[in-house]
């Protein structure tokens, strides 16, 4: 008994997590702030939504191996529903009927299925929410026939084409390409406003850190442990008297909702939600953000989301057009030399020092990394 | 067989037009070691996938505890207090060895329960540690095990879900003398606990030592049942393991059946 207390969960661990995360949240909510003007302040908060589906995806997909090559259907989902609801608000300030864009198709009176999304609680539960029950409803209709693997992700992935489909052929109900634009404020908050903008700069941030903190609970959990069984062997589970088919659709429709709220978040930060941002390359786009920067790691997943977001955009300031041959080549370095991403590479880089430092002499000494060095990691 | 645990009647299992397992009966009752026994091919394997929903039975009844297994699915048939164990120990590598059993232990709380963090261990993940005697190895991971320690790792994954009935397919297959010892020790232990064991073995000298009945099986079905020294002076056992009487001279005579 004395020899198995040794070994639970180290507080040390924990301690090292805390100052991680909260020079994390420093960073986020003081520094930057205080560092970037209001552009970059802005990009940043557009990398941040973005981290936010990523740490959903390495819930789904790197704890729980389904590659979820769709995500833009759930980020879609949530997206189109806050959009909705800002284009109506905007729409009651001005007297109209119906918002700009159905006037434009010829749509007079406002569709049964806008009618809801008048009221901000059905709009903000509805962000979360529609993705969720959406994901549960394909989830146990997938995972129950046992489809994983690259089947999965086709299907995922079909899925976010299909929704496409639809929003381009409803041009009177959801914008069609064009999809929703042309928003002035986000509950009381002027989108061109500098000052509003660094209060939804803020928001976003809250949002992105609590995300980040459940799902670091969910992966902690025993849950956690029994989805990781499920990925690694998903038939021995069954004779373990779980129901693989529940454990993986809890991780389908937690990482939906987040894409969704991230969809949510995202519309007021970049003022558009259009079938371009959430079809099946954007989707891939999502993958490939966690895969570089790395997977089981959900620290790096977000991390992965800000770094290839960033420099896409510094890219394509400097080498217009040069953005996406440099993303091939990223993706190319990554699965070549380092398969488990970013995050493999700063393990190998901590364990190499570790090393060099027991060589020096440190005598046995092992220190924790110093914090510092780490704090792109909970970013 | 008033104390009759596990009932399977007439039970048809087919792949492709193949009968492997063809019109079976068997009772297995309360707290016995039973072992399952036959030539490769008998179907031994397939009756304990059957009674664990991995196959899906064409005709038959499997009846536990009084309440019919087929058509179950085997989270399900788990659920309903039958454990097992694989030829091949899959054991989840990314785990240690402590999660490993936690995960198993843990297999009967709800949703909300679930979702938090473990702190610290149940006497029963204790305990199911301590009697395959990997308490030692509770924080390696699990991918670092040898065969036979993964082996133990899956008897104390289902040891701490209290089954009521357990079925073992060949426990000690790869295993030294000694660490057979041990296991058949451990299985009469917790025969004694109340856990009616269904044991796999081609292993005649452990059968001997460890069985309080036998069940040989042969072509889908039962061939004879009884106590090892019963079926050893079987000769349609003798038959089956060895080829027809005449030919029941060779070698392997004494190694086999003696």
């Amino acid at each position: 008994m004395s020899t198995l207390q040794k070994l639970f969960p180290s507080r040390s661990g924990r301690a090292a997590f805390l100052v991680r995360f909260t020079l994390a949240a420093a960073t986020l909510l003081l520094v930057a702030p205080a560092l970037l003007n209001d552009f970059r302040l802005g990009l940043l908060a557009r990398y941040l939504c973005l981290a936010i589906i990523a740490v959903g995806i390495g819930l789904a997909w790197g704890q729980g191996g389904m590659l979820v090559l769709g995500q833009g259907l759930f980020f879609g989902l949530g997206g189109y529903a806050m959009g909705m609801h800002m284009k109506l608000e905007e729409a009651a300030a001005q007297n109209l009927d119906v918002p700009d864009f159905m006037s434009w198709s010829g749509v007079e009176s406002l569709p049964a299925l806008w009618k809801p999304f008048e009221s901000a609680a059905f709009a903000i539960a509805a962000c979360v929410l529609i993705p969720m029950v959406v994901a549960a409803l394909l989830g146990t209709l997938i995972f129950r026939q046992r489809v994983r693997g690259a089947y999965f992700a086709i299907l995922s992935q079909a899925m976010a084409a299909a929704f496409v489909i639809v929003l381009i052929g409803q041009q009177g109900l959801t914008g069609g390409t064009n999809g929703l634009t042309n928003f002035q404020s986000f509950f009381g908050l002027r989108l061109a406003d500098p000052a509003d903008k660094r209060t939804l700069y803020l928001l976003v941030v809250v949002v992105f850190l609590v995300v980040f903190l459940i799902a670091r609970q969910l992966v902690r959990s025993r849950y956690g442990k029994v989805l990781i069984a499920c990925r690694d062997a998903e038939d021995r589970v069954r004779f373990l008297g779980y129901d693989p088919t529940l454990v993986k659709v809890v991780a389908y429709a937690a990482a939906a909702g987040m894409a969704g709220l991230a969809g949510a978040l995202y519309v007021p930060v970049v003022g558009i939600m259009s079938p371009a941002l959430l079809g099946v390359v954007p989707s891939i786009e999502m993958v490939i953000w966690v895969a570089l920067g790395g997977r089981t790691v959900l620290a790096w997943a977000a991390a992965g989301a800000i770094i290839v977001s960033w420099a896409r955009t510094d890219l394509s300031e400097r080498f217009p057009s040069g953005w996406l041959y440099a993303q091939g080549a990223l993706f190319i370095l990554v699965i070549a030399f380092a398969p488990k991403g970013l995050a493999g590479v700063s393990e190998g880089l901590q364990a190499h020092a570790r090393r060099l430092w027991a060589r020096r002499g440190g005598g046995g000494v092992r220190e924790q990394e110093p914090a510092e060095k780490r704090v792109e990691v909970a970013a | 067989m008033s104390d009759a645990l596990l009932t399977v009647r007439g039970l048809k299992v087919v792949f492709d037009g193949f009968h492997a397992i063809d019109g079976l009966d068997l009772t297995v009752e309360r707290n016995e070691i039973r072992f399952l026994i036959g030539p490769n091919g008998a179907g031994k394997t397939t009756l304990v996938d059957a009674i664990t929903g991995l196959v899906k039975p064409a005709e038959g009844s499997i009846l536990f505890e009084g309440s019919e297994l087929v058509g179950r699915r085997e989270h399900q048939i788990v659920r309903s207090g039958v454990g097992r164990t694989f030829q091949t120990p899959t054991v989840f590598e990314q785990l240690s060895v402590l999660e490993n059993v936690d995960v198993a232990a843990s297999f009967r709380l709800a949703l909300p329960k679930l979702l938090r963090a473990r702190r610290g261990t149940t006497p029963a993940v204790t305990a199911a540690l301590e009697a395959v005697g990997l308490d030692a190895l509770a924080d390696a991971p699990a991918g670092t095990l040898s065969h036979g320690q993964r082996q133990w790792l899956e008897v104390a994954m289902v040891l701490c879900q209290g089954p009521r009935l357990l079925l073992l397919d060949e426990p000690v297959a790869g295993m030294t003398g000694e660490e057979r010892t041990r296991t058949g020790e451990l299985i009469q232990r917790i025969a004694g606990e109340g856990t009616t064991v269904l044991v796999i073995e081609h292993d005649m000298d452990f059968v001997r030592r460890f069985a309080t009945r036998v069940t040989v099986m042969h072509e889908g079905r039962i061939l004879t049942e009884g106590t090892v020294s019963e079926v050893q002076q079987d000769e349609t056992v003798r038959e089956v393991y060895l080829g027809r009487p005449r030919d029941a001279r060779g070698a392997g005579t004494t190694e086999v059946v003696a």
